[in-house]
């Protein structure tokens, strides 16, 4: 696992390749509705991306692959989903908070299993991811298997009417590119560096004098924020918070996204989450042979390229090296 | 009546035979999977896949070649284990020098993809498959009425359990065996074929699966998804354990059996959490599980 | 897109102008069948409910053009909810059948009722679709879990189990199924002595059981489906529970279910169908046709359900030429149904299709007389006592 390097001689032309990238980017966002491709579809997309960018960020980065990051989504999922029903919150605070309390639980979750590594770390966040999803069976408010439904789109700050498909794509669009940018920061900061530092080596980093275990930890609440503000939008989208974004298919889901995309890349958990909700989109219609598809898909890609489809095509770009 | 922590004392001597019966089947599981991963370091989620291969497996040979319970015992793991060597040759021994993570993804798709195929064919709701007429029936013990059927299944699971792990501590194959995994380079160097180790290995592991199988067949229905929730299960009892563990992994499955048994008492919605939750305390106290040892 | 905003805003346009002109979107009248393909539900519902629907439109004759859908909701309400928009807005889809699975039933009712679409349950078995869910497109057809757990709760204690303890899933279905069950028997004069929540999906039922025949209790009701089922039948049968004298009464069970167990097992268990293929002869000519497209499988209630759905739904849209989701409901609403399904069934303003259920009970191998002849009828619950009474109803669109 190589990361991409940063130093660079012409850091000039690279920012401006960056401007440029990140510029078209934001003109398929914006165009992207307009072609004919579905917006429910393309919204789901958005936040099932966002989702795997933001595990991408503990695994690509930090190298901790965690099995429990649908506690998280589910979770801000059902938070907002209550708030806005139940106590009439306006939809973007109503997302703030289930990102608020899905970033609680990382912190919480991050300190009790920073200390394990590679297995073990998978194996403590999937229990810990367990027990939240218990607590969803046991309590009300998330009324069990009927979920919460039903929840009203409503008007964004009192003016934009969400219930219009259009205006709620470019609300889930700001939110995506907002989300996608926080993660752009972290990972070209200090901080990142610190991170894949860590990933690389991390007794050096500790001999170097980092405080290591508060930067995995940081990481590690910054990812379970994103996962929830991309889980609470979701809840949005669909107007429902249900015990499927909570169980453990949902956290197998997201790394399967990001392993098919190309962990470690900015761009492949995109690509990753874009072929897996196509898929269960378009497969639906071929009947009963979904499960088996996916599951030759996460085959073939670990046997043959383990980079994901991003990975590979930066592997072969020439100036990559 | 006489009471012992609130509950009749016979209700309770009953639950915790029933633990312990649940929990020798925990423990032929949660072998096979510490099995594979001592020797091949892949942690194989498709063994609750092959467990259910193995159910079926039984209840094919019955319906298309009227081979009964006793012959299917011996012959579902043995075909259980053929697929696993097949699927161990020609794809996964291509992964042992990568992270664990890939062995993990990999045999994740593998599970769907036999859980699917069977769905496919025989659908969801399952197939009856009846014990064999000598086992029907059962014991009044007094506290309890014990399924004869039930009984073979503790002392069936427990002499495989033991005998695996005699012929791994005991014998001159397991000590190969045990020396491959710590250095595989060296035992190379005195002849021994390591990748048919391996391969075997991955076969036997999954043989015992296949044989849970059989086991459960008359107890449970015959599903293509029996055992999609009991493998994450078993994972944790093999983490909880130390991964790689063997002993560690037959005493935990038998405890685990058994703590399952009294919450199932005690406070029963909390059943099929109890064992996260000893998972996420054992690995704060014991990061390695309660018989591991850091390995790198 | 474009075009259908235009088409839309015409449409409106022509309301305005009160030339309210009633026709079939499309010149097609589309039908979706949104089901479990691949998991837990796919044998009760499935490839069989779409067979059914196919029925149902080769054997309807009202000259209308009627093509069928299909597509596998993963019992994930966002794939459900997204595909039912899809077939809505791209596809133009006039009604959506089937659904099993309640979060994605409720997920499909939301999208449906906001785009004017028909919606017809077969599947789900949840009563927050006709309550406080309900809605003016909606139609639930074949059972909910108040139909199956009341029928069986009041003929159990009629014929002397009046004792009741309960295997309850850990889920809101199991809990509404035990609550509904319980309020049965106790005013029938029965009396509940417990209950034990199990966890969904458990594979071993004997420490609940052990705990509900330490209890005494006559009956032992499973409110539970499926798979749990299942596995509780055949495990109390290996516990001797039943040759002790204690009875089992599943509240939620369906045909493929006593299938899977195998009459050995599943032989005395009394349960409540909303269909058995073996009742009449119109049932039969129906199920022998199904079971030919099926490899030999029978039609469970959902599947018969469905067939019935869509037939007097075409009717109905037939009749007015107008395939809007309101106005076709409103139709159905107002015309009985009579076929091998239901006897005089009516739809009440709720959603709920009333009509007859069954009491049933397994038959024991020896009396079976072949592959699928499981059920004795015991008894017919009328409709207007086996669903719950719309005065208890917490529907809107019920004036109360």
């Amino acid at each position: 696992m190589s990361g991409p390097t940063t130093q660079s001689a012409d850091a000039p032309t690279r920012r401006l390749a960056g401007l440029l990238i990140a510029g078209a980017g934001l003109a398929v966002l914006v165009v992207a509705p307009f072609t004919g491709l579905y917006t429910v579809f393309l919204m789901k997309l958005m936040c099932f991306a966002l989702f795997a960018c933001a595990f991408n960020l503990m695994l690509g980065y930090v190298g901790l692959l965690s099995f429990g990051h649908a506690a998280f989504f589910g979770m801000a999922a059902y938070a907002t989903g209550h708030v806005v029903k139940e106590w009439g919150f306006d939809p973007f605070l109503g997302i703030l908070a289930g990102a608020a309390v899905a970033g609680a639980m990382g912190l919480v979750f991050g300190a009790i299993a920073i200390r394990q590594k590679g297995i073990y770390f998978a194996m403590i966040t999937l229990a810990l991811a367990q027990m939240v999803y218990f607590f969803c069976l046991q309590v009300k408010f998330t009324h069990g298997e009927d979920g919460i439904q039903g929840i009203p789109r409503g008007m964004l700050f009192g003016l934009v009417d969400l219930r219009d498909s259009l205006n709620m794509y470019f609300f889930v669009a700001a939110i995506f590119v907002v989300g996608y940018a926080i993660i752009y920061r972290t990972v070209h900061s200090p901080f990142g560096q610190a991170l894949k530092g860590i990933r690389e080596n991390e007794p050096r980093m500790i001999s170097l004098g980092y405080p290591v275990a508060r930067i995995k930890v940081m990481a590690f609440t910054i990812s379970a924020a994103l996962a929830g503000l991309a889980g609470a939008t979701k809840s949005i989208v669909f107007q429902a918070a249900t015990l499927t974004d909570v169980h453990w298919h949902m956290s197998g889901e997201v790394v399967l996204m990001t392993l098919i995309g190309g962990m470690g890349t900015m761009f492949g958990p995109v690509v990753g989450a874009g072929v897996i909700v196509a898929l269960q989109n378009y497969l639906a219609t071929i009947g009963s042979w979904v499960t088996v598809v996916m599951g030759v898909i996460f085959v073939v890609c670990v046997l043959t390229f383990r980079r994901g489809i991003v990975g590979e095509i930066l592997a072969r770009l020439p100036h990559r090296r | 009546m006489q009471e012992l922590l609130g509950i009749p004392s016979p209700l309770l001597f009953g639950q915790l035979l029933i633990g312990l019966i649940n929990g020798a089947f925990y423990a032929l599981l949660s072998l096979g999977l510490a099995v594979i991963f001592g020797v091949l370091n892949v942690i194989n989620f498709a063994h609750g896949a092959l467990y259910m291969m193995g159910a079926f497996v039984a209840w094919l040979l019955l319906t298309y070649l009227g081979i009964g319970y006793w012959p299917a015992l011996v012959v579902a793991p043995l075909i259980v284990g053929a697929v696993g060597i097949l699927i161990e040759r020609t794809m996964l021994s291509r992964l042992y020098d990568l992270d664990h993570l890939y062995g993990l993804l990999f045999t994740f798709g593998l599970a769907l993809i036999i859980e699917g195929t069977f769905i496919n064919f025989y659908g969801v709701s399952g197939q009856p498959y009846a014990p064999p007429q000598v086992l029907t029936g059962g014991y009044n013990l007094g506290f309890m009425f014990l399924p004869a059927y039930r009984g073979w299944v503790i002392v069936a699971s427990l002499l495989v359990c033991f005998g695996t792990w005699l012929l791994i501590e005991r014998t001159r194959l397991g000590s190969y065996l045990r020396a491959a995994v710590e250095r595989p380079d060296l035992v190379r160097a005195f002849g021994i074929n390591v990748p048919l180790m391996m391969t075997l290995t991955y076969g036997f592991g999954v043989a015992l699966a296949g044989f849970a199988g059989v086991l459960a067949a008359p107890l449970y229905t015959v599903s293509p998804i029996m055992g999609q929730n009991l493998i994450i299960v078993v994972f944790a009892i093999v983490v909880i354990g130390g991964l790689g563990s063997i002993l560690g992994s037959i005493v935990t499955g038998l405890g685990i059996g058994l703590i399952e048994g009294l919450t199932r008492t005690f406070y029963p919605e909390a059943s099929s959490t109890v064992v996260f939750v000893i998972m996420a305390i054992v690995l704060i106290i014991r990061p390695h599980g309660l018989f591991g040892r850091p390995r790198e | 897109m474009q075009l259908t905003k235009w088409a839309m805003a015409s449409t409106a346009l022509l309301v305005l102008a009160g030339a309210a002109q009633a026709e079939i979107s499309g010149g097609v009248v589309k039908i979706g069948v949104l089901n479990d393909r691949s998991g837990l539900y796919a044998d009760l519902s499935g490839e069989g409910s779409v067979v059914a629907a196919r029925m149902a439109v080769e054997d309807f004759a009202g000259g209308l053009d009627v093509e069928v859908l299909s597509a596998d909701h993963q019992n994930k309400p966002d794939v459900g909810s997204s595909v039912a928009r899809q077939w809505i807005d791209q596809e133009g889809v006039d009604v959506i059948v089937d659904v099993p699975t309640s979060s994605v039933a409720l997920a499909v009712q939301q999208v449906t009722s906001d785009t004017d679409t028909a919606f017809l349950n077969s599947g789900a078995a949840t009563t927050a679709l006709t309550n406080d869910q309900c809605a003016p497109t909606f139609v639930h057809w074949t059972y909910d879990t108040y139909a199956l757990s009341v029928g069986t709760g009041k003929a159990v204690v009629e014929g002397g189990g009046d004792t009741w303890f309960f295997l309850t899933a850990d889920y809101a279905f199991g809990h509404q199924l035990q609550a509904d069950t319980a309020a049965v028997v106790e005013a029938n004069g029965g009396k509940v002595l417990g209950s034990v929540n199990h966890p969904l999906s458990t594979t071993d039922f004997s420490s609940f059981l052990l705990q509900a025949q330490a209890s005494g209790a006559k009956v032992i009701g499973l409110a539970n489906a499926g798979g749990d089922t299942t596995n509780a039948i055949k495990q109390a049968n290996s516990f001797g529970i039943v040759q002790s004298g204690q009875q089992l009464a599943a509240l939620l069970g369906f045909i493929t279910d006593v299938n899977a167990l195998g009459l050995d097992v599943a032989q005395g268990l009394t349960l409540t169908t909303g269909f058995y293929w073996d009742r009449d002869d119109a049932s039969r000519a129906f199920a022998e046709r199904f079971a030919e497209k099926m490899n030999g499988q029978m039609p469970t209630m959902v599947h018969a359900g469905v067939y019935s759905a869509v037939a007097h739904y075409l009717k109905a849209v037939a009749e007015i030429d107008d395939d809007g989701g309101k106005a076709a409901v409103d139709q159905m609403k107002t015309m009985p149904i009579n076929d091998f399904f239901a006897t005089d069934g009516k739809i009440r303003p709720d959603g709920r299709m009333v009509h007859d259920m069954y009491l049933v009970k397994v038959k024991s191998p020896a009396e079976s007389k072949g592959p699928w002849d499981y059920y004795t009828i015991l008894a017919t619950i009328p409709g207007d006592e086996a669903f719950k009474p719309l005065a208890e109803s917490t529907c809107s669109l019920v004036a109360n």
